[in-house]
């Protein structure tokens, strides 16, 4: 019986995230008892403000933007290559992107695809520097990354100056770049009971969350992807050029980062200023941790950690620090990595016992 | 990191000469300063001011750099030094703020730095997680933990809030006697090499925190603890072939768990010193990368306790020299990097590798074309000089580096058939 419910990935997946969830959820109680706090109470005020359809609509744009981010993360992840560099990828491409649409008139649906080009470009090319540090210095991706990160922001906080890309946001000591005219603008999506729009990016989104299933599991590359990723020596073993998947695979990340800032960007915000969202890029490493890398369990990944972010905004009127859910979030990633390897080992040892059952051995 | 070069250990007897080429090259790098601070008349480029600020800057650096090492000599990747500093300063915090006193201050980072390398243990040694995966889980926890539990404790508190803690009693700072006035006034006259060495000796022996002297002092007992007694013995032996130390009955496990554990403490220390020395309160996002940058150190050191505490006082002194010199030191520094480009475009010639020659020849001249056409750096990309040098350094030396055989690698016991 366990060995049936064990013996598919996926179900082990499942039986992961779901040990994981409650194990943090217990953590989280253990806090917030130890704090003085009462935790049904509390969860009960996140899930009452939750599911207002304000914050649902919320939920959604948010976990549209953590998507992008984990789903760049994975592409890298699912190859053991770890780009810590979403971060500055998505904020530098966003900038770039805004400064551009804003800078430039042209026809709607020419402009968006122009600005959403522009993005993925810079994210691809400052991804790029990595990657080529990699092939051709061997310096580690994660160290280079996390460099590229810092030096990101100081070409932002350089270009984001009066003098250069950007002008003073009207009624506030903010400065933005231009805002990109109504050509350019993506219109949002209504929800019924709520005055706020679902950004369209969401759509864009789920797109690239199937072209990234398609790539994974029916092309050739991906198939040289995933192989590198589970072992690289029988992978260039079999012909696969090693260095050149690093290049093509972190390229690809980095270009999906670029397109991490698009939604805020083209159905929020309309411009790069000083409060454009940051961080997202690490947040989408946990997702992506969470999600172990695969579009559809990302998918869940972020609607979950949307909803904590959207949820514990209440928490502040109750005198709770809304930052338990990052406790939370924190401890739903740790487990999660801890109990898929226990599950991974256990369902390995009921394979080798239900095998060599079958064979008529007696297990050692 | 696992992709890096693999080579033969270096026999052990070239130790001794490693240790002169390191003072020589030290000598080298020296002179060149001196001669760069002539040329442009930066004088920040060998200030005493500079030099302390390089020491200062280098601990929590090396402290990572030094953590790093003893978790990656024993097998295990720890990307999560940064969260382990984090851990630190807020620690350092909460053990100074609510007793009154430094040391246990002290006490509170580097235990808070220790759990966090525990958790570290726990998830890679008996969980065998991923280590680059448990090192960012961690890293992501750290500020989470650290912001609720201000938000707890600091936020009533006088000059307290969630996102820092209130004024830290400090650390009674010493200086080594008779040094200062005379260097300072030696400093002043600006006399070549004379009033450099000046600058340098005073900013190193004036004004020092016990932080720092204990910093200090753990680089070479690091190395004693690992290359000259049976523990470190069997602690490097856990990072090169765990099967093998396991069939000579060194319990690996436990080896790895004791370095980790050093590890979180270390990177605790480090944090100790940005919270309570570097600055005098815990603040949100004071550890600012430096986790990472002392990875760097470690790779740079190529896993050598001396070698580190090189590469750390290579990245604390561009932090150093932009916060003190600003963009016009900086400036200077790229007459520096274009020359020693150049340098290096002709020993590659000489050595018959054209192509390698030829780009370092042509980035030399665009450096120092962009040295001769510009007066200062941009103040916004000069905050970040150390990372870019940190890329920089990375770029042009991790090529002769060997990292134990077995960093990285999942180990289980009794799994080496």
């Amino acid at each position: 019986m366990i060995y049936r419910v064990l013996a598919k990935s996926y179900t082990r997946t499942i039986v992961a995230a779901l040990v994981a969830l409650v194990f943090s959820l217990i953590i989280t109680s253990i806090v917030l008892s130890v704090s003085g706090f009462n935790p049904p109470s509390t969860f009960q005020a996140m899930f009452e403000f939750g599911k207002d359809p304000d914050s649902i609509v919320n939920t959604v744009n948010r976990a549209a933007t953590y998507y992008l981010s984990a789903l760049a993360v994975a592409i890298g992840f699912r190859m053991n290559l770890f780009n810590i560099g979403v971060d500055g990828q998505y904020r530098l491409a966003a900038m770039l992107a805004a400064a551009a649409g804003g800078a430039w008139a042209l026809p709607a649906v020419l402009h968006q695809v122009v600005i959403i080009l522009v993005a993925v470009v810079v994210g691809g090319l400052w991804a790029a520097i990595a990657a080529f540090l990699k092939v051709t210095r061997g310096v580690s991706e994660v160290i280079s990354t996390i460099m590229l990160n810092f030096i990101a922001s100081g070409l932002i906080a350089f270009l984001l100056n009066p003098q250069r890309l950007a002008v003073k946001v009207a009624g506030s000591n903010n400065i933005g770049t231009e805002p990109i005219s109504s050509s350019g603008r993506m219109p949002g999506i209504s929800y019924p009971g709520s005055e706020l729009k679902i950004y369209s990016f969401v759509l864009v989104a789920m797109l690239a969350g199937i072209a990234f299933w398609y790539m994974i599991n029916r092309t050739r590359f991906g198939f040289d992807l995933r192989a590198t990723g589970l072992s690289q020596s029988a992978a260039v073993a079999s012909g696969v050029d090693a260095k050149r998947m690093v290049v093509v695979a972190m390229v690809m990340s980095g270009a999906v980062a670029g397109m991490v800032g698009m939604p805020q960007l083209l159905g929020g915000s309309y411009s790069y200023s000083l409060d454009f969202p940051t961080g997202i890029g690490f947040t989408g490493i946990g997702i992506a941790l969470l999600g172990r890398n695969s579009p559809v369990g990302i998918a869940f990944a972020s609607l979950l950690w949307a909803f904590l972010d959207q949820s514990s905004q209440i928490l502040d009127f109750n005198d709770i620090p809304k930052e338990i859910v990052a406790i939370t979030q924190a401890a739903v990633l740790l487990s999660v990595v801890i109990v898929y390897e226990v599950v991974t080992r256990v369902g390995q040892r009921i394979d080798q016992r239900h095998v060599a059952a079958q064979l008529g051995e007696v297990p050692a | 990191m696992i992709e890096q070069e693999v080579r033969a250990p270096a026999p052990d007897t070239a130790r001794s000469s490693g240790l002169t080429r390191g003072l020589l090259i030290g000598l080298g790098v020296f002179v060149a300063l001196i001669l760069l601070r002539l040329i442009t008349g930066e004088s920040d480029i060998t200030s005493s001011g500079t030099m302390g600020a390089t020491l200062a800057l280098a601990v929590p650096i090396g402290m990572a750099a030094l953590g790093g090492l003893w978790s990656e000599r024993s097998g295990v990747v720890n990307i999560g030094l940064e969260g382990m500093m984090t851990f630190g300063t807020w620690g350092a915090a909460f053990g100074a703020y609510f007793s009154g006193s430094p040391w246990l201050g002290l006490l509170g980072g580097v235990v808070a730095g220790a759990l966090g390398g525990l958790l570290h243990a726990i998830a890679t040694v008996t969980f065998g997680v991923d280590h680059i995966v448990s090192g960012v889980a961690i890293t992501i926890l750290a500020p989470g933990v650290t912001r609720y539990l201000s938000d707890l404790l600091f936020t009533d508190e006088q000059g307290g809030g969630a996102t820092q803690s209130p004024p830290l009693p400090n650390f009674p700072t010493w200086s080594v006697p008779g040094v200062g006035k005379p260097l300072g006034s030696l400093e002043k006259h600006h006399w070549i090499l004379v009033s450099d060495l000046a600058g340098l000796v005073r900013g190193v022996l004036t004004g020092l925190s016990p932080v720092t002297l204990i910093a200090i002092l753990l680089v070479p007992a690091s190395f004693y603890l690992l290359w000259r007694t049976a523990f470190g013995l069997r602690l490097r032996s856990c990072g090169e072939n765990p099967f093998a130390a396991e069939s000579l009955g060194v319990k690996v496990y436990r080896m790895k768990y004791a370095a980790v554990v050093i590890s979180g403490a270390l990177a605790g220390l480090g944090g100790v010193f940005l919270a309570m020395v570097a600055s005098s309160n815990y603040q949100e996002g004071q550890v600012n990368g430096r986790g990472y940058i002392g990875l760097a150190a470690m790779i740079f050191g190529n896993w050598r306790p001396g070698m580190v505490a090189g590469g750390a006082g290579l990245f604390g002194y561009a932090d150093a020299l932009q916060l003190r010199g600003g963009a016009g030191a900086v400036h200077a520094m790229l007459l520096l990097i274009g020359i020693g480009l150049l340098a290096l475009a002709i020993w590659r010639g000489y050595k018959g590798r054209v192509v390698a020659a030829a780009i370092s020849a042509v980035v030399g001249v665009g450096v120092l074309v962009w040295f001769f056409l510009t007066d200062a750096l941009p103040r916004e990309i000069v905050t970040y000089s150390p990372h870019i040098t940190t890329l920089l350094v990375l770029a042009f030396a991790a090529q002769r580096l060997r990292m134990p055989a077995a960093d990285g690698l999942r180990y289980r016991r009794g799994g080496g058939h």
